[in-house]
């Protein structure tokens, strides 16, 4: 079988065969939610800690205030998904830099750390996207069985 | 990032590139040059990078945690309450000002990457803009330290 060479010098390029270049659209996502998360999460602390009581006033009753507003339910939402995708996928790249990746087939590969980490990864923050969805969007900041002492002032004009 | 850095040369340090200029005097013919700036190691450039690493996964566990206890709000008043309140001692509250601390540098160093990626000039300064992060950094911890260190042990508003 006749074996063609290369001719010297000529550039080794790996040609892709195709298909959508995910690792690209991972590295356009994290600075593109760096940069909004940059702005949110300033603002998150700087509501949360440094304003009014700061850390030692947050409660059920602070964060039910921000909660029946609408724009905190937006703002919390963004930084949900923002945030957990950008360190899931930091973290994603950390298991590729550092774990060996799998050499077998089958129950060999699925037991293997690399695919263990990364399934546990996937796993956690896809059942914290869920989650922390369900929270924001069917919280309610009046429960009706509570006591009212621990819920915002608000609540008593509704109840 | 694949390549064992054993594998490498070693590294001429930055700074003093030149040879030993006693055995360069000695021979008539010069010397292969060495891949200089290929060897990804040490000052600003590795520094940030681990820094960077450091507090990507502090941060990615404290949020981890941080997500399950505020969905605590769901189930209720009292069960929110009460694992806030046992976050309200000292020692979680210099957690808090290290989580910030680590915040702060992830985000500001983050803008520095992307300012190295898209910047035309960007990778010129990088250094330059490592330093920059740091004094941003200094002064947004100068801002909130003490005011934190107020709200933890009582003291001010």
């Amino acid at each position: 079988m006749a074996v063609t060479l290369d001719d010297p010098r000529t550039k080794n390029v790996v040609r892709r065969r195709g298909g959508r270049n995910w690792e690209k659209w991972g590295w356009i996502y994290m600075r593109v939610s760096g940069l909004v998360l940059v702005v949110l999460i300033f603002g998150h602390l700087f509501v949360n800690l440094y304003a009014g009581g700061g850390v030692s006033a947050l409660d059920f009753a602070f964060v039910a205030g921000k909660y029946a507003s609408p724009f905190w339910q937006v703002y919390d939402f963004l930084l949900l998904w923002l945030a957990l995708v950008h360190g899931a996928n930091g973290i994603r790249t950390l298991i590729n830099d550092y774990s060996i990746s799998p050499v077998g087939r089958g129950l060999r590969r699925l037991l293997s750390p690399h695919f263990l980490m990364k399934s546990a990864l996937l796993g956690s923050t896809v059942v914290l996207l869920i989650l922390g969805t369900l929270v924001i969007f069917t919280f309610d900041p009046c429960p009706a069985t509570s006591n009212a002492d621990l819920l915002p002032s608000f609540c008593a004009a509704v109840q | 990032m694949s390549l064992k850095s054993t594998q490498l040369p070693t590294p001429t340090p930055s700074g003093s590139r030149t040879l030993n200029p006693t055995s360069l005097r000695s021979r008539r013919f010069s010397l292969p040059r060495r891949p200089a700036g290929t060897v990804y190691r040490g000052r600003e450039g590795m520094w940030s990078w681990v820094l960077h690493r450091i507090t990507g996964v502090g941060i990615y566990f404290f949020l981890l945690v941080h997500l399950l206890d505020t969905a605590l709000i769901r189930v209720s008043p009292e069960a929110y309450n009460a694992v806030i309140n046992t976050y309200k001692n000292p020692i979680m509250g210099l957690g808090e000002l290290a989580l910030v601390a680590a915040i702060g540098f992830h985000g500001l160093n983050g803008l520095r990457i992307i300012l190295i990626d898209f910047w035309n000039v960007g990778t010129r300064n990088h250094r330059l803009m490592f330093y920059i992060v740091i004094a941003l950094w200094v002064v947004l911890l100068l801002g909130f330290a003490p005011r934190h260190l107020m709200h933890v042990f009582g003291g001010g508003a």
